[in-house]
């Protein structure tokens, strides 16, 4: 698998990889629709913490209908098949699957590795 | 045109309704946003008679069409008013993440009016709009407030909220978002205040409506990458501000003792250095910001209190230079950590750091001079170099207790009342206390307060560094690069972007139009939007002519210290600007703005920027 890891040490909570995965993913600008999230924890103890996909595949054996499948590098989600119920987004340890009301099919990264190449703290690597 | 929602979220805190205004393109082609556009709307509704803390008065908020694209540092927003503190032209700036949020809730900009019958909270969930009783968080600091608005909302929600000095219409209240970022300047919490509004929490799902993404991709990618290729992604970004401290002392303009001098020794106790090294605890920056200048620190210390040894230990964003320089320098702290724990207390109390570090130092060189008693303290000893007298005049400041009632009007006022000479040392222009660089040794910068068009303050044209580069001895070419300066510094504002990428990396200037054009559709010229920055300046000039009697020469002048004192140590030793050459400063920026020699625009000025409708108001 193909798999981006997070440095939330480095995180500097900016969240440019989320609005750039939205325009990346979908062509849209919006970090609502983005497969990672950035969350802080302030005033303490004063740390971001990243969501991302570790590509586990716990939300695949969770689908009830399988329309998550392993492909050569990732789980992806198959688009037709999915009835985005929202158990995948339910399920998934590091709450990175999530839903957004204009959208029909959860949103799962993809490890396009946009976000990897352009965060300003190389607080996402490659695994 | 794209970037925009076409909707003003207006709400009457009065009677609690609220609407989307909608207004045509042209509109928004000529103000883009934040800055332009809440000058605009201030100066069309505002009336003369408008009581800066009365219902009539507008708390205007919103960034521009590039808060919240992918662009560096696009997540700026500006609060916009009457302010309380001057009683002119006020905007004050915001950064971290919810501007652009208002954006992502479908609005371009929120417009408050009216006054809230109690204490209230407003909530901005997408089309939801929520006014309700805040009782339960009046009274409350800052930080308590954000806390507990985020655990009763949500941590997606953003919130702005005021302290207790706003709640008090304390005239150098800020508004207070993201447990560490303000709108600091001129008094905007107070009127947020007035309208008995605690805070608002801003949530938001929808698109930016953008004319091309694929291109906004494509130039978004090559502007961050154009950052990370410059020798100051490196060299700026790991002290972010605070890492001026040295230059500024080592070129004498750093506020030491109320202004009266310019090199303060214990600097290297508080520079950029010392909280990289000692307090840093994480990076915390603005929306889509490459280089965050916002530093999240842990300090801890002890300090000799009214009658005992005092602790302390707190997380504080910052400090950042400006506050490093007014409250550290100017009130001759011993530290770092000294500054950071009068930080996090102002940012608790809702007092912006640069005025309330002048209004302390004035108060203790108005103690040192005998001109204010003890009796008037509690009989305390208040003294530069005690951070206790620092914290306590805080205190008395954001509650209006005793002295600190008058002291909540800002140096100005306080120096009319309290007299004694001490109108000398009262370091403000226009009633806005000055920002951290001292420019008995800068005519560029000099003329940049001067000529700020909300009072001495340095973010309209950080000429300093110009006037280093070229010769402090100069004056040509000054007013020239202050008005260049005046002019570039809206066009950041208008599209709600950070201007630190270009001044401190060099970020090309033209990404930002190549990206403006991605997102809005519109293809704006570079001097197009000059032409834009011009009239937003006129029109703020003219807000002051319409709403300030006798407005004109004598209100861009220094204050005395400025002027009749030489500097008395440090590097600028010896250094003052003469009488003759500060009017041949002010005459050449008059001259070149079109304006009269007492700098009131003229009227045919006014019609030939484009501002026919202001010319009625030159009488």
């Amino acid at each position: 698998m193909r798999v981006v890891a997070a440095r939330s040490e480095l995180c500097s909570g900016c969240r440019a990889c989320q609005v750039l995965c939205s325009l990346a993913r979908f062509g849209v600008n919006n970090p609502k629709k983005s497969a990672l999230q950035i969350i802080g924890h302030f005033p303490e103890p004063g740390v971001y913490e990243i969501n991302i996909c570790s590509q586990c595949g716990v939300c695949a054996e969770e689908c009830p209908v399988e329309a998550i499948q392993a492909n050569e590098t990732t789980y992806d989600i198959d688009a037709d098949a999915c009835t985005n119920c929202g158990i995948c987004a339910e399920v998934c340890p590091s709450n990175s699957v999530t839903q957004h009301a204009a959208l029909e099919v959860p949103i799962k990264c993809v490890s396009c590795g946009e976000c990897v190449e352009y965060c300003p703290r190389s607080a996402l690597v490659w695994n | 045109m794209k970037g925009i929602h076409q909707k003003i979220l207006r709400i009457n805190l009065s009677n609690g309704e609220s609407r989307i205004e909608k207004r045509d393109e042209a509109f928004y082609r000529a103000w883009l946003g934040g800055r332009g556009m809440g000058a605009k709307i201030l100066y069309d509704e505002v009336p003369t008679t408008a009581n800066p803390l009365g219902p009539e008065n507008i708390l205007f908020f919103g960034g521009g069409p590039l808060s919240g694209v992918f662009a560096p540092a696009a997540g700026k927003a500006s609060f916009v008013t009457k302010s309380p503190l001057t009683g002119g032209y006020a905007d004050s700036n915001i950064g971290g993440h919810i501007g652009p949020e208002l954006k992502y809730a479908g609005y371009d900009a929120l417009i408050l009016e009216g006054i809230a019958p109690g204490p209230s909270l407003l909530i901005i969930d997408d089309d939801k709009v929520i006014i309700k009783p805040a009782d339960y968080l009046w009274g409350k600091g800052t930080f308590e407030t954000e806390k507990a608005l985020k655990d009763e909302l949500g941590e997606d929600f953003q919130i702005a909220a005021i302290g207790p000095a706003g709640e008090n219409l304390v005239k150098i209240a800020c508004i207070q978002h993201d447990y560490g970022r303000q709108a600091g300047r001129l008094g905007v919490g107070a009127v947020m205040g007035s309208k008995k509004l605690k805070a608002f929490a801003i949530r938001g799902t929808q698109d930016i409506p953008v004319a091309d993404p694929a291109q906004l991709l494509e130039l978004g990618k090559k502007a961050f990458l154009s950052c990370y290729s410059k020798p100051g992604f490196e060299e700026w970004t790991p002290m972010g501000t605070a890492g001026v401290t040295n230059w500024v002392n080592e070129n004498g303009a750093f506020p030491t003792r109320n202004f009266s001098t310019t090199y303060y020794p214990g600097y290297l106790n508080m520079n950029g250095e010392s909280l990289l090294e000692r307090i840093l605890k994480t990076d915390k920056g603005c929306f889509s910001c490459p280089t965050p200048c916002g530093k999240y620190s842990s300090a801890a210390g002890t300090f000799k209190g009214a009658d005992k040894e005092e602790k302390f230990e707190v997380m504080v964003e910052g400090p950042e230079y400006e506050t490093i320089a007014l409250v550290g320098g100017n009130c001759e702290l011993a530290s770092i950590e000294e500054v950071a724990y009068a930080n996090y207390v102002m940012d608790d109390l809702g007092i912006d750091t640069m005025s309330a570090g002048g209004i302390v130092a004035f108060t203790l060189e108005c103690i040192e001079k005998g001109v204010l008693g003890k009796e008037r303290f509690d009989g305390r000893e208040l003294k530069f170099g005690s951070l206790d007298s620092v914290l306590y005049l805080s205190e008395l400041i954001a509650r209006r207790e005793g002295i600190g009632d008058l002291l909540a009007e800002g140096v100005k006022v306080a120096a009319a009342e309290i007299g004694g000479n001490s109108e000398h040392y009262a370091i403000q222009i226009k009633g806005l206390e000055q920002s951290g660089y001292d420019s008995r040794n800068a005519p560029a910068m000099m003329l940049a307060y001067m000529t700020a068009d909300v009072g001495a303050h340095h973010n309209r044209a950080w000429a300093i560094w110009f006037d280093v580069e070229v010769g402090v001895d100069i004056l040509e070419s000054k007013a020239e690069r202050v008005i260049q300066l005046q002019h570039i510094r809206p066009f950041f504002d208008l599209m709600g972007c950070c201007r630190l990428q270009w001044v401190e990396l060099g970020l090309e200037l033209e990404y930002y139009t190549y990206i403006l054009n991605a997102v809005t559709g519109c293809g704006y010229t570079w001097n197009e939007m000059m032409q834009i920055s011009e009239k937003v300046y006129n029109l703020t000039r003219m807000f002051w002519v319409k709403h300030v009697p006798g407005i004109g020469r004598s209100w861009d002048w220094p204050p005395p210290r400025m002027v009749e004192e030489e500097v008395p140590s440090g590097p600028s030793e010896g250094k003052k600007i003469s009488i003759e050459n500060l009017n041949w400063l002010l005459d050449r920026y008059y001259h070149l703005r079109g304006w009269d020699s007492n700098g009131i625009p003229t009227a045919e000025q006014l019609q030939k920027i484009g501002l026919p409708e202001c010319v009625k108001d030159l009488n």
